[in-house]
């Protein structure tokens, strides 16, 4: 039998209204009790004295890009940037190539991820054939294969009627559908936010409206259809104000934020003189759409914070603006940039931290973790929230680069990631 | 004047500019352009010097006004169009810019339909960047041209009232103009139907309205923008012939701006669309040959001042 004791560490779990120094024991991969100066008889002893133990973080959107498109990322070194981002578990987006709209690749993403060890990674499927829109995937069959959501991701289902019936045909299987909305009829997949900002640099932009029109359609059929909605990378704040309220009428509807949208404005795209680092879908939003991001955090109107981890080669990046595709890497800054800019800044309490990156993204997909319990698989995050980095994206262990927030100076960092026990990443 | 220079290395646009840089090259501009009225016209002062012009995107007039003004300073010229070469066949454009770089020139002159290129450019490379053109974005020179066609019109841009009108969304032109004339002083008036105006616009610090009367009354000078109907101009307005006559520029409704209103255009010209032939081929109101004269003096005077050229210091032949 092998045994851990994690000793000394500040461990807090609001799942379990736990919040004071206290020692973690581990056996055979699970957690066999939490409490106060336990026997290390026989076990290996970590010292977490100074640092914070949480429930082990879980992302519910990254993209992994294999199948498919692996010199960007493949499910290896995504997870081990996961698990260097304090993940212990990622759940992965469905437009691979082939798209996961099917048992055999969700299966197959599944199996990879089990042989490469690391993070959990947890599969979510299409929503349609080919994300085409269409045609409602095999769901029952992806889901006994893995699948722990439905989503076309980069994609809104634009027809309401399949939409209507995805919704419906989820109540079957408990299956969330998570949306990106947005009205590509009205964004036009401008480059940017429509505003100020876009006016003066003269590129082409997409409104806020075209995210929120879209939202309010996804919970209108959500109220008839039943089932189960989740809002991918809410970006503006009559996103925000309609989610509030559908959540008041007791609509099951969850949603996520990301770091970029929290802690960017759309002046990132000037004062970085046009980097394409900046160009993410959706857009990095104004001031106004930021400030209710903020406030929508607090009120309990967002469930988890995402990274919506999007990998890219730098040649398809050194290309211009308006060419260069959406998307920033955000697995291995997430812990980091949100410590540093909000809880270390007394913004936001630690507990609602591990509430937005553990409990609350567990809550949604209906996921294991989300809590240290006794008995079950011992997945935490140990966190040094002395620890000073600066952002550099040569040491990420994902393969791409893309990030904004690059030479970034900040306080806070992911000490080590256990997955059932085993450690998967220890900071050098 | 306090400064013997520009501060960057690159023109990138208008905005980052003072009023004293933009003053600095309008009067290096003024005194080359008497270098197109000689006979001989060739001053010696970019000898030795090569401009690459790299054209992303096809513009016959800004790229042949700048070929003229690299000739008139004796500077080697290549030139380099990107159809049909390594960047159609995914050359990433950092890859081009740095393979032009290796031949060591002096300068790139750059035009992209997409904005920021001169920008992202210009961060990556030691070579000298002009922006001649950044899709919607700037298009420095052109305003400085615009300016010095004013000047010598009317003197001076204080409480100038200038009247920009047309495809205000989709025009490199507008920006830079805004810029330019704003720091220059002048009182800026943006006219266009709603459906071609940009949001927040005012936060440039002009004004803007949708009323085609109200733009021209009492203005200075009237400045017609083309009607890009090729950049989604289609779903702007119905029809080009309801386009004129809502927003077509007439010799009855020039009488609303000041008698000694003047009239210019960047050119190409949609006549008929945006502007009556009988006003823009009216010598007394419209300037937009002088624009395009003006147009290789301020290019010369650009390329001069950022080789590190001092104001008068060509006539002596340095
Ligand atoms: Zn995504």
């Amino acid at each position: 039998m092998t045994r851990l004791l994690l000793r000394g560490g500040r461990v807090v779990d609001p799942a379990a209204r736990r919040d004071g120094i206290a020692d973690l024991l581990v056996e055979n991969g699970r957690l066999s009790r939490i409490g106060e100066r336990l026997d290390a008889a026989s076990a290996d002893v970590v010292d977490a004295s100074g640092k914070l133990v949480f429930p082990g973080f879980i992302d519910l959107h990254v993209h992994l890009r294999e199948p498919g498109f692996e010199y960007k990322e493949s499910i290896l070194s995504g997870a081990q940037a996961a698990a260097a981002g304090g993940f212990s578990a990622v759940c992965a987006m469905a437009n691979t190539d082939p798209v996961n709209d099917h048992r055999t690749v969700t299966r197959w993403i599944a199996d990879r991820a089990r042989e490469a060890g690391f993070s959990r990674v947890y599969p979510i499927g299409a929503i349609t054939k080919g994300m085409r829109g269409e045609e409602l995937s095999e769901f029952g069959e992806m889901k006994e294969a893995g699948a722990v959501a439905v989503s076309d991701d980069g994609r809104w289902v634009a027809n309401g009627s399949v939409m209507r019936r995805a919704l419906e045909y989820a109540t079957l299987f408990d299956l969330p559908v998570a949306t990106h909305a947005e009205d590509e009829s009205l964004s036009g997949r401008g480059a940017m936010n429509e505003g100020r900002v876009s006016t003066r640099l003269g590129l082409s932009a997409q409104p806020a409206e075209a995210e929120s029109i879209a939202v309010a359609r996804d919970l209108t059929l959500c109220e008839l259809a039943g089932g189960r909605l989740h809002v991918c990378h809410v970006s503006t704040a009559r996103s925000v104000a309609l989610i509030r309220e559908a959540k008041a009428r007791g609509v099951r509807v969850t949603c996520e934020v990301t770091p970029h949208h929290l802690f960017l404005t759309d002046e990132e795209v000037a004062r970085s003189g046009f980097s394409t680092a900046t160009k993410v879908n959706p857009p990095l939003r104004g001031e106004r759409d930021v400030a209710a991001l903020h406030e929508a955090l607090l009120d309990g109107t967002i469930d988890a914070l995402a990274t919506d981890h999007a990998p890219h080669h730098a040649d398809e990046k050194a290309v211009d603006y308006e060419s260069a595709p959406f998307g920033l890497v955000g697995l291995e800054t997430a812990a980091s940039l949100f410590h540093d800019r909000l809880v270390r800044t007394g913004r936001v309490p630690v507990a609602r931290m591990v509430e937005l990156f553990s409990g609350g993204p567990a809550r949604a997909f209906s996921l294991p973790g989300g809590g240290l319990v006794e008995g079950k698989d011992a997945d935490f995050t140990v966190f040094d929230p002395a620890a000073e980095v600066e952002v550099d994206p040569r040491a990420f262990r994902s393969r791409a680069r893309n990030t904004p927030f690059a030479g970034a100076r900040l306080t806070g960092a992911v000490a080590a990631t256990y997955v059932a026990g085993r450690e998967v990443y220890r900071r050098p | 004047m306090t400064k013997a220079g520009l501060r960057s290395k690159d023109l990138l646009g208008i905005e980052p500019l003072d009023p004293e840089e933009i003053g600095l090259i309008l009067d290096t501009a003024e005194s080359m352009a008497e270098i197109g009225r000689r006979e001989i016209k060739k001053v010696p002062a970019l000898r030795g010097r090569m401009v690459v012009n790299l054209f992303f995107e096809a513009s016959t007039r800004t790229r042949f006004s700048f070929e003229t003004a690299e000739k008139w300073l004796s500077a080697d010229t290549l030139n380099f169009a990107a159809k049909g070469t390594s960047v159609e066949k995914g050359e990433t454009l950092l890859d081009t810019a740095k393979n032009l770089e290796a031949m060591s020139p002096d300068f790139l002159v750059i035009r992209h339909s997409s904005p920021g290129v001169p920008h992202f450019l210009a961060s990556q490379l030691k070579t000298r960047v002009i922006n001649a053109g950044d899709g919607a974005h700037e298009h420095p020179t052109q305003a400085l041209l615009d300016a010095l066609t004013i000047r010598q019109r009317k003197k001076s841009f204080e409480n100038l009232k200038v009247a920009i009108v047309g495809d205000i969304a989709h025009s490199r032109v507008v920006r830079s103009n805004v810029w330019c004339l704003t720091k220059l002083k002048a009182k800026v008036t943006l006219c266009a139907p709603p459906t071609l105006m940009p949001v927040d616009i005012e936060s440039m610090g002009v004004s803007a309205t949708s009323d085609f009367e109200e733009a021209l009354s009492g203005a200075d000078v009237v400045m017609m923008l083309r009607v890009q109907i090729e950049r989604g101009g289609k779903m702007a307005f119905p029809s080009s012939r309801e386009y004129f006559a809502r927003y077509g520029l007439t010799r009855e409704r020039l009488a609303l701006a000041r008698p000694d209103a003047i009239v210019m255009h960047p050119g190409p010209m949609n006549r008929g669309v945006e502007i009556s032939s009988e006003i823009a081929d009216d010598a007394d109101r419209s300037v937009i040959l002088s624009q395009v004269a003006n147009g290789v003096a301020v290019r010369m005077a650009v390329l001069y001042l950022l080789a590190g050229g001092t104001p008068r210091a060509w006539q002596e032949g340095a």
